[in-house]
């Protein structure tokens, strides 16, 4: 591609051409600062906050959406510059409920940030009216405080565009703007499928997952209770970052040690679930391909996704697996099987569960998902809630040992850990009904058409004289777009993944906040997924029915896969919404 | 959330005008840009955008309800609340605003129950305020429907009210 020529900051910069001065700026090692920009999602240039000089222009111009011309100069820390980014801080926060002190984003914010490196001495130095906002905490897994919101409309475009929801939106206009959903209804009596993206990428502490960490602390300080915890896949791919360790840090050692001092009788790992879910769900996939059930199977261990189907496509809830998610297997493995085997009453022991997921904060109520009689899991909290109760509690991370899960619930496969990335739980399914349908172990474990941060992926593969097909999408849009397809007999599957979140679980609305001047210029799915994919390649066991402990469960337990007393603690049920009501 | 914008006059759409809309829609629907003119034909069918509206348009149009409601609460011409059996129009222009109308306007808030754009729960008096309405000699002034009432005072408001006790 042809390249650009330009001069910032007095120094020679080569772009190619097409990109943005914020892009040449980077090249040169110059850091812009920025607000509402997120690169592909929000490119609306209305913050001003990385506004820049050219020499020439009539007035400063957002550097995040002005392509670079031959022979262009540009000035990104003029006194004119820093001024008039100061100063739309300090507007920005003459609207602003400045409690940083109590604030969940304190630390990380990034208006905090942008007011601390712009110098501005005086947070009120605009300061007029203010509205009055109330909190919405109607939905199960998150609350928004508008009284905190800058109207960046991050949140906003990642629901819309990305997610292809848009419960969100800008409503009214000029200074009773807010973000909110139509008629004002709380989040909860919408179409929100509680993925969490929006927390992902607002700014500020205007929304957030709510946070469950105290109950926690409550529960491990109650003797009378068995508090055990379990920890997705992709929970140790991302949990590093809340340290300051490098994007894509395998921290499962370390979370093991953090886990166990901070109390929990037991720690366990979802990915022996996983592994359970694999065996259930090959066993379904065979059986509806063998008895003429409806096809394509779609996956069901994403709660946003299901969700999501459920209000979009609630002709297509018979596609989906009956299998419950590994959460949710996992809660109900330990409050029967575990509970048994240990002597504990069901209703003593609580599940608390660790998330790259808000979603899940939601799937823990939904209907049928009780096994015990008492709920499956009974607290689900996110990778940065964990991360919050570590500081909390004072353990230095970074400086832990490595520990070890515990027997027999913490026995896990690499087919388990890559449940965390899209294109995981098609991989792990793959190679098990491979080797069920040929009785042999498939020539390679690696099926890596249906890796990568691709929205959608497809692929096809002959196994014993049958051509499966599959597809894999992860981010809901991708959903809306595949799910599209195979409604209007342009495609015919037989086995779908979907994740609600794109990229998969590693990118879930639970994982650490990064700030959109890191995400702009890193691949968040690609860095943390390379983590599991490294993990499975170093497993000596990388196939779901080749896990002793899953063997040794269903041997003592549950019989066969698909059995009746599989079918009553490991699968579940769905409803049909409307997206209106 | 700052503001609750839903009306409280019960919805009385018809299945007539229904169809009306669904025709409109089906018309525009594929067409750029086309919720503005459909939000626009709405309005003119039921004389304003509930949310039984909006949704309806919604959901046949494939869009969320937050883009129709965002779209209807940014421009003014849109109004989610019906006018009354008796449209209160309180002029603000200028002179009728030196002559103290706003306090007027304030007291027809106070006495109705209701903000201006809005209307009272039993349908009987919506209230909005307008521009010069060519009586400025008669300042302050507001009109129920076709009627004229001039030269007010904030004591007049309940009394011109009460005339409309049917």
């Amino acid at each position: 591609m042809e390249n650009i020529n330009l001069k910032i900051n007095g120094v020679d910069v080569s772009a190619p051409a097409g990109s943005t001065i914020l892009e040449a700026a980077r090249i040169a090692n110059i850091d812009i600062p920025t607000l509402c920009f997120l690169k592909d999602i929000n490119e609306i240039g209305a913050c001003r906050v990385c506004v820049v000089e050219v020499k020439g222009a009539r007035s400063l111009v957002a550097s995040c959406v002005y392509p670079v011309n031959e022979g262009m100069e540009v000035f990104t820390n003029s006194p004119k510059v820093l001024e008039s980014r100061k100063k739309t801080v300090q507007l920005l926060l003459s609207a602003h409920d400045r409690k940083c002190l109590s604030c969940v984003r304190s630390g990380n914010c990034e208006l905090q940030k942008l007011a601390r490196d712009l110098n501005v001495e005086d947070e009120g130095y605009f300061d007029g009216e203010k509205i009055a906002h109330t909190i919405d905490d109607s939905a199960a897994h998150m609350y928004r405080d508008n009284s905190k919101c800058i109207l960046c409309r991050r949140c906003v475009a990642m629901c819309d565009k990305v997610q292809g929801i848009g419960v969100i939106g800008a409503n009214q206009r000029g200074f009773k703007t807010e973000i909110c959903s139509a008629f004002e209804m709380g989040l909860g009596d919408t179409s929100c499928v509680s993925c969490g993206q929006c927390i992902a990428v607002c700014p500020t502490g205007a929304i957030s997952e709510k946070d469950n960490t105290t109950e926690v602390f409550k529960a491990l300080a109650d003797t009378s209770k068995h508090v055990i915890v379990q920890t997705a896949p992709a929970v140790r791919a991302a949990l590093g970052e809340e340290f300051g360790l490098e994007i894509g840090t395998n921290v499962e050692g370390k979370m093991v040690t953090a886990l166990r001092k901070l109390g929990f009788a037991k720690v366990f790992d979802t990915n022996f679930a996983a592994d359970l879910t694999i065996m259930e769900e090959a066993h379904e996939f065979l059986d509806r391909v063998k008895n003429g059930g409806k096809l394509p199977l779609i996956t069901s261990c994403s709660p946003g996704w299901i969700k999501y189907c459920e209000h979009y496509f609630p002709d297509m809830t018979e596609n989906l697996s009956s299998c419950k998610s590994p959460q949710q297997m996992f809660g109900a493995i330990a409050k029967t099987y575990y509970a048994e085997k240990m002597g504990i009453d069901p209703k003593d022991i609580v599940m608390v569960s660790v998330m790259p997921c808000t979603a899940k904060k939601f799937e823990i109520g939904r209907d049928d998902q009780n096994a015990a009689g008492v709920p499956d899991v009974d607290i689900a909290i996110t990778t940065r809630e964990l991360a919050r109760m570590i500081n909390r509690a004072g353990i230095k991370f970074a400086s832990l040992e490595d520990g070890k899960f515990d027997d027999p619930l913490g026995e896990s496969t690499g087919a388990a850990v890559i449940f965390g990335a899209t294109g995981g739980v098609m991989e792990a399914a793959l190679r098990t009904a491979v080797a069920t349908l040929t009785n042999a172990d498939p020539a390679s474990v690696e099926f890596t058409d249906v890796r990568g941060v691709e929205g959608i992926k497809e692929a096809s593969y002959d196994v014993a004289g049958m051509t499966v097909k599959v597809a894999v999408a992860s981010g809901l849009s991708n959903a809306r777009e595949l799910l599209t397809k195979v409604k209007n007999g342009e495609a015919d599957y037989h086995f779908i993944e979907i994740m609600g979140c794109p990229g998969g679980c590693v990118n879930g609305g639970g994982q650490p906040q990064q700030p959109a001047s890191v995400r702009n210029f890193t691949d968040l799915r690609a860095e943390r997924a390379k983590a599991l994919y490294s993990q499975d390649a170093a497993s000596e066991v990388r196939m779901s029915h080749k896990n002793e402990s899953v063997k040794k469960l269903y041997a003592e337990f549950l019989g066969e896969p698909g059995s009746h007393k599989a079918h009553e603690i490991l699968h579940t049920t769905y409803v049909k919404r409307k997206i209106n009501k | 959330m700052s503001s609750e914008t839903k009306t409280t006059v019960p919805f009385n759409g018809t299945e007539e005008q229904k169809a009306e809309l669904l025709k409109v829609i089906a018309e525009k629907k594929d067409e750029n840009g086309a919720l503005m003119p459909i939000l626009q034909k709405a309005q003119d069918i039921y004389g304003y955008l509930p949310i039984e509206v909006q949704t309806i348009i919604s959901d046949e149009m494939n869009i969320p309800l937050e883009k129709v409601y965002g779209v209807a609460t940014f421009y003014s011409q849109f109004s989610l609340f019906p006018k009354g059996k008796y449209r209160i129009s309180v002029c603000l222009g200028t002179a009728c605003y030196v002559k103290g109308s706003g306090d007027i306007f304030n007291k027809l808030e106070e006495v109705l129950g209701i903000k201006g754009g809005e209307c009272t729960p039993d349908g009987k008096f919506s209230l909005e305020a307008c521009r010069c309405i060519g009586a400025c000699g008669l300042a302050p002034v507001l009109t129920v429907n076709d009627d004229v009432y001039g030269r007010l005072t904030v004591d007049d408001v309940k009394d011109i009210i009460a005339k409309y006790n049917d």
